[in-house]
């Protein structure tokens, strides 16, 4: 007889919380990740699969039922959905139109939120965080000290941070540090 | 910190984000068996080093991942241009006008 193992999923800091007055750190629960690549014409029918719009501007996103779609470059997006697992989102029918990877584990995220979110965030990140630069719905790869993330505005004083799960307890720390020198 | 053009983001992005790649133009063989060793050397090894408006390759690796070329100045650190890969080289003309 065999027996088959099981695996269970396992979150990186799983339940972390760290809260100063201005701002809140939190990881993000679990979701399935989807990395896009795709010509015109599998965006096209991306779309129609996914039930939302593959954005095609720079910086963009669109969103819909708890499902995000984060331009990352000109033939290039993240797919974010915080309900279904990878499996119901990926097409059944391959395509030469396009590559879909399942990329659930390989990143993990944090929600920083509060008034001085950007401000913490910047800690890390060179990039202008005003809500003229980068407003809500935009996202973009980029730098947090060492560590590539994405960032995502969900919110005018919300992020989402996407990291690479083994760099997790790397950005933890410096998104703490960034809380800990934002002073009113 | 510089702030570098990306045109395929379409927006200005610190300089942490980018890789410098080399000089722009480089013509890559289609017959690199036929090469003599010299005309090699000249391919691989030797690259333009000019004090004054240089013409590289740029890649926005932290950004959209793009290739795209540039113009930059070597002794300023201005960037005089930026287009998309596969764009032509801008004529000498275009370059004089650029450093008016
Ligand atoms: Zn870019």
């Amino acid at each position: 007889m065999t027996s088959v193992a099981k695996l269970v999923r396992s979150i990186p800091l799983n339940g972390f919380r760290f809260a100063t007055d201005a701002v809140t750190i939190e990881a993000a629960s679990p979701a399935a990740r989807l990395s896009i690549r795709a010509t015109k014409r599998g965006v096209t029918s991306l779309s129609k699969s996914l039930g939302l719009t593959l954005p095609a501007d720079p910086s963009k996103s669109s969103k819909k039922a708890g499902r995000h779609a984060l331009w990352l470059g000109p033939d290039e997006w993240l797919v974010v959905d915080e309900k279904l697992a990878a499996e119901d989102l990926i097409p059944k029918r391959a395509s030469r139109e396009f590559s879909v990877v399942d990329v659930s584990h390989r990143n993990t995220a944090f929600i920083v939120s509060g008034d001085d979110a950007a401000t913490a965030l910047n800690a890390g990140c060179p990039r202008n965080l005003s809500l003229k630069a980068f407003p809500v719905g935009a996202c973009s790869r980029t730098l947090f000290g060492k560590a590539e993330i994405i960032l995502y505005r969900t919110g005018r004083t919300v992020f989402r941070v996407e990291c690479w799960r083994s760099f997790a307890p790397y950005v933890r720390d410096l998104l703490c540090e960034g809380a800990k020198d934002v002073r009113n | 910190m510089l702030l570098i053009h990306c045109p395929y983001c379409e927006d200005d992005r610190p300089e942490l984000e980018f890789a410098n790649a080399g000089q722009a133009h480089v013509v890559r063989p289609s017959h690199m068996s036929e090469m003599s060793d010299e005309d090699f050397e000249g391919m691989f090894f030797i690259r333009d080093n000019p004090k004054g408006v240089n013409l590289e390759r740029w890649r926005h690796i932290h950004g959209c991942g793009r290739f795209f070329n540039a113009v930059r100045h070597t002794v300023t650190d201005k960037f005089l241009k930026v287009y998309r890969a596969g764009e032509p080289r801008p004529t000498d003309a275009e370059l004089a006008e650029l450093l008016k």
